[in-house]
């Protein structure tokens, strides 16, 4: 479901605390990551370094690590953490309603 | 003799990596539920704190006996043990904390994999982009530039680089040509320019390492300084080759499926101590986000999709010894990884399947 600009992502249920899911819309893919405190937050869903996917890598915290070369990133504002990832993640606004997960691709 | 490959970079194999799309291709992964995979992606500092502190302890207590004995051929055997883990443990360490999943805490992958690189003579900025390059295309001809046993094999090669004297004059070219601010040419197809800085520092600080411990042992007219930093690098290098060389030797090239192109090993407790589980080779290729205390767990999980793991060193090289042998004569010649009925099939088995 699309409006405006949201688009509805995925439902809370399907992104367990801690962990990352892949959203593919259109011709892209991102990643929508969870917390364990419950906070929400997408990303592109591919690595900048070599395009792999985010969503089969590992949340810790507050960051994803790429599961091919282990780069990592702040999943909160994209910020590459250092070699071998260099270049930032575009980030999405998230908003949750009634259990569904919408991200802002505008 | 068969058609030669060139393994540089730069050469007619690297343009055709490209062409036949094996350079960044996807790759063959066993199927891993989610949940299951992130138990085993775990981050854990307390195995390798473990590890570090016992190794650390190790490196003191036979140096120091060393060092205690010098002058007697006693000190030979506290020696060995030195030389063995700051020239051939330092490998797996270097490796683990490259990866950045040794340690949960980020400083202690870093701290380590700053001395492991010095201990086993590898640059920590270059060798880190070389590995990221080596999990992308592993041994994919003209785009790994980590592989150790290039066909066809030079056994005088193998034997001399028991005592790193292969790798070492060419390391040591290298950080002379970092410290001066310049880059070899294959160096520059993989590390990034912003990244430059950081290499030619490093090198520079390693030469004043050097030089104050080559100054040191002029100074004492005694080799012991250097016995204890800097010469441990070749004279304990030799298990890490002994290691190294049943990761991929005599397997297939040019294949994007890990349990065709990797060997795992099965040792005994010290090994995988000293190796840090490396052994688990086609395992960690799968999947590198697993820590090296969970690649055991991780074997279990998937050994029905890999081929049946060598068993010892004794079993890897009796397979590997006669692979290389005849790849002297026939470099097309490799070892056909027998995946079990319960695998899924290879890809290169589809590729042939479909042709």
């Amino acid at each position: 479901m699309q409006v405006g600009s949201w688009v509805a992502a995925c439902s809370t249920d399907d992104v367990e605390p801690e962990d990352v899911f892949r959203f593919d819309h259109l011709d892209r893919t991102y990643a929508i990551y969870r917390t364990e405190a419950g906070d929400w937050y997408a990303t592109d869903g591919l690595c900048t370094h070599q395009k792999v996917h985010l969503a089969g890598g590992l949340v810790m915290g507050t960051i994803i690590e790429c599961p091919k070369h282990n780069g990592r990133f702040d999943l909160r504002t994209g910020e590459a953490k250092g070699a071998p990832v260099l270049v930032n993640l575009r980030t999405y606004p998230v908003r949750v309603e009634s259990g569904a997960v919408y991200i802002d691709l505008a | 003799m068969g058609m030669v490959r060139d393994y540089s970079l730069l050469g007619p194999d690297a343009e055709a990596a490209q062409t036949n799309g094996l350079a960044s291709a996807t790759w063959y992964a066993s199927p891993v539920p989610r949940k299951r995979m992130k138990e085993l992606m775990r981050r854990d500092d307390g195995p390798a704190i473990r590890d570090t502190i016992v190794w650390f302890a190790a490196m003191i207590a036979s140096g120091g006996a060393g060092a205690w004995l010098w002058g007697s051929w006693w000190a030979v055997l506290p020696f060995f043990v030195y030389g063995v883990l700051y020239g051939s443990s330092s490998d797996s360490r270097w490796h683990e904390c490259g990866h950045g999943t040794a340690f949960k805490t980020r400083w202690m992958n870093d701290a380590v994999y700053q001395i492991a690189c010095f201990m086993v003579l590898r640059e920590p900025t270059p060798w880190r982009w070389s590995h990221t390059r080596h999990h992308t295309d592993t041994i994919v001809v003209g785009r790994d530039p980590e592989i150790g046993v290039p066909r066809p094999p030079s056994f005088f090669n193998l034997f001399v680089s028991l005592f790193a004297l292969r790798s070492g004059p060419k390391e040591f070219r290298k950080i002379f040509l970092h410290a001066v601010g310049r880059l070899d040419a294959a160096e520059r197809t993989y590390i990034p320019e912003m990244e430059l800085s950081k290499v030619y520092r490093v090198a520079r600080i390693w030469l004043a390492i050097y030089a104050a411990v080559i100054a040191l042992s002029v100074a004492t007219h005694s080799l012991l300084p250097l016995m204890l930093v800097g010469l441990p690098t070749f004279y304990g290098a030799w298990l890490y080759l002994v290691f190294g060389v049943t990761q991929h030797a005599g397997l297939a090239e040019d294949t994007l499926d890990h349990r065709m192109i990797a060997r795992s090993v099965t040792m005994n407790p010290m090994f995988r101590f000293l190796y840090w589980n490396m052994n688990y080779h086609v395992e960690h290729h799968m999947f590198p986000m697993v820590p090296y205390h969970q690649l055991p767990a991780l074997h279990a999980e998937i050994a029905h999709d890999l081929p049946k793991p060598c068993r010892g060193l004794w079993g890897a090289y009796r397979e590997i010894i006669p692979a290389l042998w005849r790849q002297r004569r026939d470099p097309t010649h490799y070892l056909q990884q027998l995946l079990p009925p319960t695998a899924r099939p290879s890809v290169q088995t589809v590729a042939i399947a479909a042709e």
